[in-house]
């Protein structure tokens, strides 16, 4: 193909934006960066000097949430930003947020990215600042092993500059393992044992040391693989974090009061998403904005005044019923959400929507690793519906449930229906879609009026 | 009530494509029928005894896999050669089929040798095999579909001393190009079908447990038919799913 200069790139990019969002194909939110990187294959390191400074945001569970945290930190810190949106987050993604950048601005760009394309945006965007959060086993057949994404994240970490700053999870052995030895990092993590898991859990991805090789030992469990570890043979431990939560109250589906310190001094703040997973995902936000020079009392009213990303424990009422969406994709993620649910003093209903497309992962293997026999004592109903229903269905079967209370639907819509059909007037549906059934259910309810049209969003 | 002895091989490295969900099925389509699964647990360093009536290996990670090998052929490699040689029941998937065999040649060109239970010999390719695959398989004069997902870079040759476990009807199977999926010598089954494999295919479950039940000494005992029309459906929705180009 012969070079295309910049400028008519990036109007051939827009116009197709345009077209599609016009052709009502969608919000535009790829295709232009499709078209641009198409004509200019560095397109992302071309426009990057736009913006004054930027960000990445990449892990397996809670890219979408802390990308939000992060933007209401910006934003009340009165800079500019440039953002992509959640779904978006590939190289192409990227380039389309890049596309509509203003350098006069002087904005921050803030980019959640895929965990398998990190390396390639990093390369091209050089950021300032870049957060790994978690990486727990997901979507095999997408992503390959975990071992895979860890080694070329390790890679990516060594051939960075110096300056810029590594945001890392201190709790997650995979994670710190990448940092351990280099200067310029601030870490997160939770000291508050209190909120431990008896035990690790089955879907536990770290057992050895990525330095070493050795067993590594949890003391302390509180998601995953994630809590309080140390290597057995080497000195790789769990550091001290430098943003790190000391007391933390969970105020059950409501959230909760999270006390801790950064390096700056004590922080405060109450946390409008339910679960320890939330903490952890605030947690990175407050460090990612530490890192970027923003004061912990403007972090702290930012985190306390952010809202659930859409579909990530969202809260709707439809049919005089409260239906709580929580995006269901891997058994990290989902064993949190069960935690969470489990909070309701009520017996639960369940809505559980398993798809096998390209965005969810084809092989739906990964239901088997997910702990659901931990709620079978409090759950009323389980309403399944999508591609591998059958297969759900399957799951609770063989973990032991009374499959007299769970039924299988064909439709999104139907299962819908079926579900709040068995939910008490003024009671509460939790609806766990994979990704594309998430975007499914939230057509029906847009076309029902409950939800509005995500890309619209900020 | 009969009680079949389970010696699941390394569940906590061996255990990527959702392994536990096979181990479930044993246990629970035993239980529905007044029977009893005595699962003993068999890690690095311990040796099994050979008396166990079904035995399991599922798939991990390259590395896991690189760990477990030479245990696997020192402590557990002369229990698991008598134990097949004696008609007791063995499921190999996956890393499974790969370690069960002469040996394995990984994707770093490392080569790790196997437990010498099924003539196969497996070297890594340059690509993975991923999809939805559906295969034809003949076991005891029963001929049944088998659904289940695959997700290898090895690509197995089968030696003499086995048969392959079916034909591929969709999918990559063995090593993409052979038509055969999987092996099998008398009681022992590799293969690299996993979704788990058995929820969805409970003809196959119950021949285990049969073969399983056999090698204990229940040899006159049926196993009473269950009503499996979850099963059914999601064997259907997964062959539906094999089929559409995507």
């Amino acid at each position: 193909m012969p070079i295309v200069p910049a400028g008519l790139s990036r109007t051939a990019a827009r116009v197709v934006g345009w077209a599609s969002r016009r052709a009502g194909r969608g919000g535009g939110t790829t295709l232009p960066g499709v078209v641009l990187l198409k004509l200019r294959p560095q397109a992302v390191a071309e426009l990057a000097p736009r913006l004054t400074r930027s960000l990445t945001i990449s892990a397996t569970n809670g890219k979408t949430t802390t990308a939000r945290f992060v933007t209401a930190c910006i934003k009340a810190d009165g800079q500019n930003l440039v953002a992509n949106p959640a779904g978006s987050n590939l190289l192409r993604g990227v380039a389309t947020a890049l596309l509509d950048a203003d350098a006069s601005e002087h904005a921050t760009g803030i980019f959640e990215v895929d965990e398998a394309a990190l390396p390639s945006v990093v390369d091209q965007l050089q950021p300032d600042v870049i957060l790994l959060m978690n990486l727990f086993r997901d979507q095999l057949d997408r992503y390959g092993e975990l071992d895979h994404l860890a080694t070329i994240w390790a890679k990516m970490v060594a051939s960075l500059p110096p300056e810029t700053i590594v945001v890392a999870n201190a709790d997650d052995p995979t994670i710190y393992g990448l940092v351990a030895h280099r200067e310029n990092t601030i870490t997160f993590g939770v000291n508050d044992i209190s909120l431990a898991r008896s035990e690790i859990q089955h879907a536990s991805d770290a057992t050895t040391c990525r330095t070493c090789g050795a067993d590594l030992i949890h003391d302390v469990v509180f998601i995953g693989h994630i809590g309080h570890w140390r290597c057995t043979k080497c000195d790789l431990a769990r550091p001290e974090p430098g943003v790190v939560a000391t007391t933390i109250e969970l105020h059950g589906l409501e959230g909760s009061t999270v006390s801790g310190l950064t390096p700056t001094g004590p922080i405060v703040f109450e946390l409008g998403l339910p679960g320890l997973h939330n903490v952890y995902n605030a947690l990175a936000a407050a460090a990612t904005a530490h890192a970027l020079g923003v004061v912990n009392p403007i972090v702290a009213g930012a985190i306390t005044d952010t809202k659930a990303a859409f579909g990530r424990a969202e809260r709707l009422t439809l049919d005089n019923r409260e239906l709580t969406l929580l995006l269901a994709k891997n058994p990290a993620g989902v064993n949190e959400n069960l935690r969470t649910v489990m909070l309701d003093a009520d017996p639960l209903h369940l809505y559980i929507q398993l798809n096998d497309r390209t965005a969810d992962g084809r092989d739906v293997s990964w239901i088997w690793d997910v702990d659901y026999e931990v709620a079978f004592d409090h759950i009323a109903s389980v309403t399944v519906a999508g591609d591998r229903a059958h297969d759900m269905a399957l799951r609770f079967r063989y973990g032991g449930f009374d499959t007299t209370k769970l039924t299988v639907h064909d439709s999104p819509a139907a299962g819908l229906d079926a579900a709040l059909a068995k939910v008490p007037d003024g009671g509460r549906l939790y609806s766990l879609p994979t990704y594309t059934a998430m975007l499914e259910l939230r057509s029906i309810l847009v076309e029902r009026g409950v939800a509005g049209v995500f890309w619209d969003e900020a | 009530m009969a009680n079949v002895r389970l010696c699941h091989l390394y569940p906590d490295q061996m255990n990527i494509y959702a392994d536990r969900g096979n181990i479930a099925v044993f246990r629970q389509r035993l239980a529905w029928r007044g029977h009893n699964l005595i699962i003993t647990e068999a890690g690095p360093g311990i040796e099994p005894s050979p008396n166990h009536d079904l035995w399991y290996l599922g798939g991990g990670q390259d590395r896991d896999q690189t760990m477990v090998a030479e245990d696997l052929v020192q402590r557990k490699g002369p229990a698991l050669r008598t134990a097949a040689a004696n008609g007791a029941a063995m499921l190999f998937v996956c890393g499974g089929i790969q370690l069960a065999g002469h040996f394995y040649v990984g994707v770093d060109g490392e080569k790790l040798a196997g437990a010498e239970v099924l003539d196969v010999e497996t070297t890594a390719g340059d690509t993975r095999l991923i999809g939805d695959l559906v295969i034809q398989a003949t076991i005891e004069n029963q001929t049944h579909d088998i659904v289940g997902y695959e997700n290898h870079a090895g690509r197995t040759k089968l030696g003499s001393g086995v048969q392959p476990l079916g034909q591929v009807i969709s999918g990559h199977g063995n090593d993409g190009n052979s038509g055969y999926e999987g092996a099998v010598r008398d009681h022992v089954i590799g293969t690299y079908l996993h979704g788990p494999l058995l929820p969805k295919n409970p003809q196959l479950a119950d021949q285990l447990l049969v073969w399983a039940l056999g090698h204990g000494g229940q040899t006159d005992l049926a196993l009473e038919p269950l009503d499996d029309s979850f099963e059914a459906h999601a064997h259907q929705a997964a062959t539906i799913r094999a089929n559409v180009e995507r």
